[in-house]
């Protein structure tokens, strides 16, 4: 799919076959981002990203690619970092500037659709350029329940029970869609979020990562949150351990 | 003796002097207020309804100027509606007091009006929020207008938690009656306004019609 022509310099074009390039290489940017999954489940939502460590001098910790929009939200992005920290701030401003007007939390479903109308306003212009990031947003509220949402460079966003963001989304989407998530509570899907970053995570390829993981649900009441340390040893240990379970059953043909 | 120039109405503020009164019950609210505007010692309107539709099942009792007042329920209506198609569902009554709220303290100086805003909503079901000068805070019930300073010992021994409708409609009506019987700016006929699950119903009990007490 390579561009004809001039018709990829701005996103103020079209080309003949009604695509705007600069829209499709924003999303580019997105796939050549290491992974993020969301899941959603009976009682809550939970984020997974694969973080790839570029050097060993980093601080460990940083670069989060989880972020806290508001108590009740959380957003796992995948991308230009810059761009998506930028979407954060926009986020918690629409958050704050919600609960100052109406006086209550802000629905996902409400702050998924502004944030989204702000990401496609910037692919209206030739003077600016799309944001180069996707981003998953989870919330849990006692009486809406969990709910999940995605929203991509093109400034769309849907609803989801699972979804997955970055260069192994095909991978993870295929896990995913393995799980009973409407039947799993957030404890039992930690476990599995973790097993899927490590199973789609290419060893060959990319060498070091840290396994960021946070939740939101009836289990931290409502408040997003990283996942505290003992769930998360609990978690990487079942991932680590159904990796070598699969490799060694990988042996048995004789 | 009185001297009556004449003309002192004319430029005085249209105020509804005012008794308004919600209450929560079990299950919802029921708003009530009395009918009358005042400009001066002159009864402007007679059959004035203080209580403004902010939302299907969220209502507000308007007391102080009333042009502040209306104002401020026609901005809040405004706003609710576009909110309500914005979240694709029923506003919340924290929202609606919340709007008003907001109007009430950024222009505190410039407005004299007090807005008590009531509703049901699915979440936390019949709620009665104050907003005097820019306040917020629910209570189980609100008394607000110049009327309201004459029956805060009766409210305050006869208010139960979780009356019936019919209870609570018997509560706002007697409220009103004794207010308005005490006080000069307040009269004329009670609107009640009930809301709960199942809808809002809006009543006028005529002034003949309204309960009499020992001086009547």
């Amino acid at each position: 799919c390579s561009s004809l022509g001039t018709y990829d310099l701005s996103a103020s074009t079209f080309s003949p076959d009604g695509r705007v390039f600069q829209v499709e290489y924003a999303m580019k940017a997105v796939e050549n981002s290491s992974t993020a999954i969301a899941i959603r489940c009976k009682d809550g939502v939970v984020f997974g990203v694969e973080k790839l460590v570029l050097s060993k001098l980093y601080e460990q910790g940083s670069n989060k690619r989880i972020f806290n929009i508001d108590r009740h939200v959380g957003m796992a992005v995948a991308g230009l970092l810059a761009d998506a920290r930028s979407l954060s701030e926009v986020a918690r401003d629409e958050a704050s500037s919600f609960r100052s007007s109406y006086g209550h939390d802000i629905p996902l479903k409400h702050l998924s659709d502004r944030v989204a109308m702000y990401v496609h306003a910037y692919t209206l212009y030739s003077a600016v350029r799309p944001f180069g990031c996707s981003f998953i947003l989870g919330s849990y509220d006692k009486d809406d329940g969990p709910q999940l949402y995605m929203v991509d460079p093109s400034g769309i966003s849907h609803g989801y029970w699972g979804c997955a963001i970055g260069k192994a989304k095909q991978a993870a989407k295929t896990e995913i869609e393995k799980l009973q998530m409407k039947e799993m509570t957030c404890r039992e899907l930690v476990k599995e979020v973790a097993k899927i970053i490590y199973i789609v995570h290419d060893e060959v390829k990319d060498k070091a990562f840290e396994l960021e993981l946070s939740w939101v649900g009836e289990v931290t009441n409502g408040r997003h949150q990283l996942i505290p340390e003992e769930v998360r040893q609990e978690a990487e240990k079942y991932a680590k351990d159904s990796l070598e379970e699969e490799d060694d059953s990988d042996e048995d043909n004789m | 003796m009185l001297q009556e120039t004449g003309t002192e109405w004319l430029s005085q503020e249209v105020k509804t002097g005012t008794t308004i009164i919600a209450v929560e019950f079990d299950g919802g609210v029921v708003l009530g207020s009395d009918s009358r505007v005042s400009a001066g010692a002159s009864v402007v309107n007679r059959v004035m309804n203080k209580l403004s539709p902010l939302h299907d099942k969220i209502y507000c009792a308007l007391s102080g100027s009333a042009a502040d007042a209306q104002t401020i329920a026609e901005v809040v209506h405004y706003q609710l509606d576009v909110h309500s198609i914005e979240i694709d569902e029923d506003p919340q009554v924290r929202s609606a007091a919340t709007l008003v709220r907001n109007i009430s303290y950024k222009y505190k100086e410039e407005l004299s009006a007090h807005l008590i805003v009531a509703g049901w909503d699915r979440r936390d079901g019949g709620q009665v929020f104050a907003t005097l000068s820019g306040l917020l805070t629910r209570q189980p019930f609100a008394v607000g207008g110049s009327g309201s300073s004459y029956v805060y010992g009766f409210v305050d021994a006869e208010f139960r938690r979780g009356m019936s409708k019919e209870e609570c409609q018997q509560f706002v009506v007697n409220t009103l009656s004794l207010a308005i019987n005490r006080d000069g700016s307040s009269g004329g006929v009670a609107y009640i306004v009930s809301i709960d699950e199942h809808g809002t119903e809006e009543k006028v009990v005529l002034g003949n019609d309204l309960p009499t007490f020992f001086d009547q």
